[in-house]
């Protein structure tokens, strides 16, 4: 299984890869971590006749604090670093919960924060992972450059709101507010295998005179859909709510029949997939506000 | 003679290079102008070809020929057929329809995958894009893949000068099963399925040939399991002596059977194509292509019934299935006789009907996988066990013991023909020890009566299951091996069989060290070469230790015959005297009276003088071993499970296996045989499945999804081991390699089922998975 | 457009200097155009983990990255772990407990484990197994590897 010949461009710089992207528009694919486009390469389903690759750009690669208290990373920032981050382990602690379930570690030595989310696999981890937090992307051409929250960025099957003189350049992740949990959760056959259904969540409380009630819930899933599904009808319940084992239960059922569009394939039924996310919301949501309640 | 090696867990002799990746694999071989071939494969699994027009490909720089069956001429036709059908069978029908190197226009495609074209090309990179060139005009045709769909009187043909898509009926019938049915208490019967998979050894199948024209010889490197039948039925269908063509099986890179098959399209088409372009040629299979067109196995329907007396023994059984052969069957019926011998398996049958029909489908050709048929035939006996045992009250091991063949009774003859198209006939064992010794490794009765309940208790789903299982091995007709001792005091040892990981390297060498008495890593292995060694049939139905091992056995202990005869002369000593020790003959009290045998090697080999009338020079013996007939294997399994009811995710928290297979050479490798079959059979539980669409379409070719078991999905494997040598060869070995694949799938749905015993769930099927599990559940509970 | 790109590239200490199409898999690269077959292609889709090498110490599938991409980089393959004379402790580990069998499978599990026994102390056999999970083995069901790994901790002085 060979590629089929394409050209190759290796620009060292961001504008000189808008460059390329603006002359070669949709004839071109980027070359991010290459471990999804290469298989599908090698298979001969993707028959790119050209290739930019922005492996070469070093001004792509970084995470650094920003200024609110949360994380400007590079789009080329590989997943292997995210996980041994320090500063991601410390404000997006669900950004390094999700890791684990990206492929394997061989994968995740290539594999980039900003290729998995251009390539928008509505079984990829870090889409859904972002769509929870609130993340914004940061996009440009060289005209210049738009901020895309991530909850907007996803229109279907691989598809996304980038054009084709568009490259992504950075993700920002807000900062995780005050008695906020998180929690990850995937049902994969194997390890490494596509999950079946997966969701990112976090929760946030407030402290009123009645108690810790819900303020916010940002619940993500993914394979539950053609991109990542934020569970509004599921959010809607528990606001205002004490976050007890009835309100999540009841969250639960509520994205299950109400936030999700899963599909049939060969691995999972949708009636499958959907009692899937009813188990998954409430075991993230349990976690989560467990998290939160600290 | 000291046994200083058969029987130790000595590491292997072949390690060194496969860890430095110094080993040989096909793909390694490079060739001064080689060039690479890829195969145009059809897209459709039924379709009619209109036309195929390779001009654009031939003249793509880089292209060096593309050939069409039409290009063959004379040297397309069908494939041998491999295995002859079982003709002492009464009123056997069987239509014989062998593999076609090539589609031809004007003809069918049979199946997805089938080649259509082959281009020669300077790479494989431009090989595959010439594939695209090639203009193919066809006419798709309605394809069938349901099994009973092929009988149907209106289904679509695959073979239209036919009539029928039957390839085969066989009927065996052992006692008179309808008397024991009228006199049974309890009748149950059940329909039982079990689907497809694949092999999937890590290397794909691979062939460098090169013919040379000046030698007039033609020499071909293949992943194969069988280089001396290879080279025999290639040479014949390309119409040159057996002795102009050799063929090496390097290291392979894993075999599980169907690296057996032989006369595949590719290695035809290769063959012809090196000769008539006068240059090597290589062709490395891809994934994809391992998954479409490279064969595999298992796809069974079973019609079964058993009855039996209240108090749990049976009675009779009577079992009729469907087999699928796919697009043709070159390997005639050794897949579903396994399945009728192993269906009795440990038990006495008194009554026992089987029959099968075995049709053509638009699906890829199926032959023997690790299991070969086996496995099969023990998942419908034990699912009814089981099945059995519920109905009846019974506990699963009790019913098991109650009908198992006693350990007195051996041989033990059951009644039906089997793969080798003798009688059947259990050379020895000990059945009910494996149950015994499974049943305590596993801590059956604390389990039931204390864990589970304590589980159950507190909402958890943990079931336990037992599966018991024969397993035939070590078949004819025969291997042979040749022993030399060099003028070095090394050792060389050349035998037919290949290797695929099996330890053949180490484990025939220890015979040969204990022989000869040198040291296990001074003998040298050649396996796989014809060159070396043309006398033999190849690896398969776990019978290479066993049967090229006492090859190996008898010829080592000619060459020590030999030794002693000629030392006793040397040393003025009588031959009882004598032993063999780090390659020194010695007077046994007077170490010093020795002599070495490097100097004997030397001695038996002048290069000069006379010698006696009738001398065979050199300390050097052929011999050969042919079994009667196959030693049976026997063991028992057992398996705790976890159910996670929520997400129906399965964990395998136990394994354990008591298995017999004789006398043991090297437990370090049976021990990895063990677990490499047990693996498998994880695999075809819970991960492993071919999803077809109507249309023949294989949904699932590549790893992404189907499922090959990872390290986090296997359990610890905790084995006993049991020995009842077996009669039929003089080291009573008997074969192991197939053991894990063959009761797992069985073991694992009964314990599934006892772990969602509150659903009383009936499963009659594998594999399973996450997904089929969430909707048995589901139609339990509404 | 031209299409031969001149790379650099330093295998196991040995600088090369080669020109490649750019589509050339690095996995081929290597296996043909600088003759070190010890790395295997198994799928070439980045499952089976049979072609792991490691790229600036890293393991990676070396069939899912170009031979262009590797351009000022350094690549390490089985054949610079040990040698037959010289086995490297954690070859050895695999040699005595009979962790391979057809052996193909073997230098990607042996190059995904070299950085994993350098970093990380001594791990339980849960944690194994999930190191070991990116990695196929069709033949030897995994045990024995499990086993190797344990006793290269142990040969290579791994602090628990």
């Amino acid at each position: 299984m060979k590629p089929a010949p394409f050209d190759y461009y290796a620009p060292t710089s961001v504008e000189q890869a808008l460059d390329h992207v603006a002359q070669l528009g949709y004839d071109a694919k980027i070359l991010a971590g290459g471990q999804s486009l290469i298989p599908t390469m090698n298979f001969r389903l993707a028959q790119p006749s050209a290739l930019i690759d922005l492996n070469n750009i070093p001004e792509l690669f970084y995470i650094r604090p920003s200024d609110d208290g949360g994380l400007l990373i590079g789009a080329m920032t590989r997943q292997s670093t995210l996980e041994r981050d320090p500063l991601i382990a410390e404000r997006a602690p669900l950004v390094r919960a999700a890791m684990p379930y990206i492929a394997h570690p061989q994968i995740r030595t290539r594999g980039t924060f900003g290729g998995s989310i251009a390539h928008a696999d509505p079984s990829a981890e870090l889409p859904a992972v972002t769509v929870a937090l609130g993340a914004r992307y940061r996009v440009r051409n060289k005209a210049g450059e738009r901020w895309i929250a991530a909850e907007e960025f996803f229109v279907s099957l691989f598809t996304t709101l980038l054009q084709p003189d568009e490259l992504l350049v950075e993700i920002a992740l807000p900062p995780m507010p005050p008695r906020s949990g998180w929690s990850f959760q995937e049902v994969a056959r194997q390890s490494g295998a596509y999950g079946l259904v997966g969701v990112a969540a976090r929760v946030t409380l407030d402290d009123t005179p009645s108690g810790r009630r819900c303020r916010q819930a940002r619940v993500a899933f993914l394979s539950a859909g053609e991109r990542p599904m934020l569970a509004q009808h599921a959010a809607k319940t528990l606001i205002g709510q004490a976050p007890t084992a009835e309100a999540i239960r009841a969250a639960a059922e509520a994205a299950a029949k109400d936030d999700v569009d899963p599909s049939s394939d060969i691995h999972a039924s949708a009636d499958y997939r959907r009692h899937l996310v009813k188990v998954l919301a409430a075991r993230a949501l349990t976690e989560a506000f467990q998290r939160a309640n600290i | 003679m000291t046994a200083q090696y058969v029987g130790q867990r000595i590491t292997r002799n072949e390690d060194p290079r496969l860890l430095t990746g110094q080993a040989l694999f096909v793909d390694d071989v490079d060739l001064p102008g080689m060039l690479h071939a890829a195969f145009l494969r059809s897209d459709y699994a039924h379709a009619r070809i209109k036309s195929i027009d390779a001009t654009a490909a031939r003249s793509r720089p880089g292209v060096v020929a593309v050939y069409t069956a039409e290009d063959m001429g004379a040297f397309w036709k069908p494939g041998p057929l491999l295995v002859p059908a079982p003709h002492s069978i009464k009123d056997l029908v069987f239509n014989q329809r062998t593999q076609i190197p090539m589609a031809r226009a004007g003809d069918k495609v049979r199946h997805v995958g089938e080649p259509m074209a082959v281009v020669i090309a300077e790479s494989r990179y431009i090989a595959e894009d010439a594939l695209a060139d090639i203009v193919v005009d066809l006419e798709p045709l309605d394809a069938v893949v349901d099994l009973f769909r092929a009988l149907e009187p209106d289904a679509p043909l695959i073979h239209d000068e036919l009539g029928t898509n039957l390839a085969s009926y066989v009927l065996q019938e052992k006692g008179n099963y309808e008397q024991a049915r009228a006199q049974a208490d309890v009748v149950i019967s059940r329909r039982i399925v079990i689907d497809r998979g694949v092999a999937a050894a890590l290397e794909n199948r691979g062939y460098v040939v090169q013919w040379n024209a000046r030698e007039q010889e033609l020499t071909m490197w293949a992943t194969t399991q069988a280089p001396i039948a290879l080279r025999n039925l290639v040479s014949a269908t390309l119409g040159i002596s057996e002795n102009q063509m050799r063929v090496i099986a390097p290291f392979v890179g894993g075999g599980f059977g169907p690296k057996i098959m032989l006369c595949q399209p590719e290695e035809v088409l290769l063959g012809w194509a090196t000769m008539k372009l006068n240059r090597p040629i290589k062709y490395i299979e891809d994934r994809r292509e391992n998954f479409l067109a490279t064969t595999m196995e298992r796809g069974q329907i079973h019609d079964v019934e058993i009855a039996l007396t209240r108090d749990g023994q049976i009675l009779g059984l009577k079992d009729v299935f469907i087999h699928d052969t796919g697009a043709y069957n070159p390997y005639a019926l050794t897949v579903p006789l396994n399945t009728q011998t192993h269906t009795m398996g440990p038990y006495e049958i008194p009554n026992f009907h089987t029959e099968f029909k075995v049709v053509f489908t638009n699906k890829m050709i199926v032959t023997p996988v690790r299991g070969a048929g086996r496995p099969q035939g023990v998942f419908v006996m034990e699912r009814m066990m089981d099945l059995a045992a519920q109905e009846l009250g019974m506990n699963p091991v009790e019913i098991r013991r109650k009908n198992m063949i006693p350990a007195d009774a051996f041989p033990h003859e059951q009644g039906i023909i089997g793969q080798d198209f003798a009688q059947l006939i259990y050379d020895s064992g000990d059945y009910p020890a494996t149950l015994e010794k499974a049943r305590q490794m596993i801590g059956y009765d604390q389990f039931v009566k204390e864990e589970q309940p304590r589980f159950r208790a507190e909402g958890k789903h943990v079931g336990i299951g037992v599966a018991c299982f024969t397993e035939g091995t070590a078949v004819g007709p025969y291997e042979g091996a040749r022993v030399t001792v060099e003028s070095s005091g090394k050792v060389s040892l050349v035998t037919g069989v290949g290797t695929q990981g099996q330890g053949h390297f180490t484990s025939f060498a220890q015979i040969v060290a204990d022989q000869l008495g040198v040291d296990v890593r001074d003998v040298r292995v050649v396996t796989g070469d014809t060159a070396q060694f043309h006398w033999g049939t190849g690896t398969f139905a776990s019978r290479g230790a066993t049967v090229a091992g006492n090859a190996v056995n008898a010829a080592a202990a000619s060459v020590r015959a030999k030794i002693l005869k000629h030392a006793s002369k040397a040393l003025g000593a009588p031959e009882k005297e004598l032993e063999i020790v780090n390659g020194q003959v010695r007077v046994a009290d007077i170490p010093e009276k020795s002599i070495s045998l490097s100097e004997l090697a030397l001695r038996a080999n002048p290069m000069r003088g006379s010698v006696e009338p009738g001398t065979e020079p050199g300390l050097e013996s052929t011999q050969y071993f042919g079994p009667q007939y196959g030693a049976t294997a026997a063991g028992t399994v057992a398996m705790i499970v976890e159910v996670d009811t929520d997400t129906l995710l399965v964990e395998v928290k136990r394994f354990v296996i008591a298995h017999d297979c004789g006398t043991v050479l090297n437990p370090l490798i049976v021990d990895g045989q063990v677990h490499g079959g047990v693996s498998m059979g994880i695999g075809q539980s819970f991960y492993e499945q071919l999803v077809y669409d109507e249309n023949g379409q294989l949904l699932n070719a590549s790893f992404a999804d189907y499922l090959l078991p990872r390290s986090t999905d296997m359990p610890h494997i905790e084995i006993g081991h049991l020995c009842t040598p077996s009669p039929l060869n003089p080291m009573g070995s008997k074969g192991v390699g197939e053991a894990g694949a063959i009761p797992t799938p069985a073991c694992f749905v009964q314990a599934v089922e006892n772990a969602l015993a509150d659903y009383k769930l009936e499963i009659l099927e594998t594999p399973l998975s996450p997904n089929r599990l969430f909707e048995l559940v589901q139609a339990a509970n509404p | 457009m031209t299409n031969q790109f001149p790379i650099t590239v330093t295998v196991n200490g040995v600088r090369y200097e080669r020109t490649v199409e750019p589509r050339l898999l690095l996995v081929d690269f290597i296996r043909h155009e600088l003759s070190l077959t010890g790395t295997h292609v198994g799928c070439e889709h980045g499952v089976c983990g049979t072609c792991t090498v490691l790229f600036d110490g890293q393991p990676v599938r070396s069939c899912l990255m170009f031979a262009v991409q590797a351009n000022g980089h350094e690549i390490r393959t089985v054949e610079g772990l040990g040698t037959m004379d010289k086995l490297h402790p954690l070859q050895e580990a695999f040699r005595e407990t009979h962790a391979l069998q057809c052996g193909f499978c073997t230098p990607g599990f042996l190059m995904t484990l070299v950085p994993f026994l350098e970093e990380n102390p001594k791990l339980s056999e849960g944690e194994i197994r999930q190191a070991l999970a990116g990695n196929l083995c069709r033949c030897t069901g995994y045990q024995h590897i499990i086993d190797a790994v344990k006793l290269a901790s142990d040969k290579m002085g791994v602090k628990p």
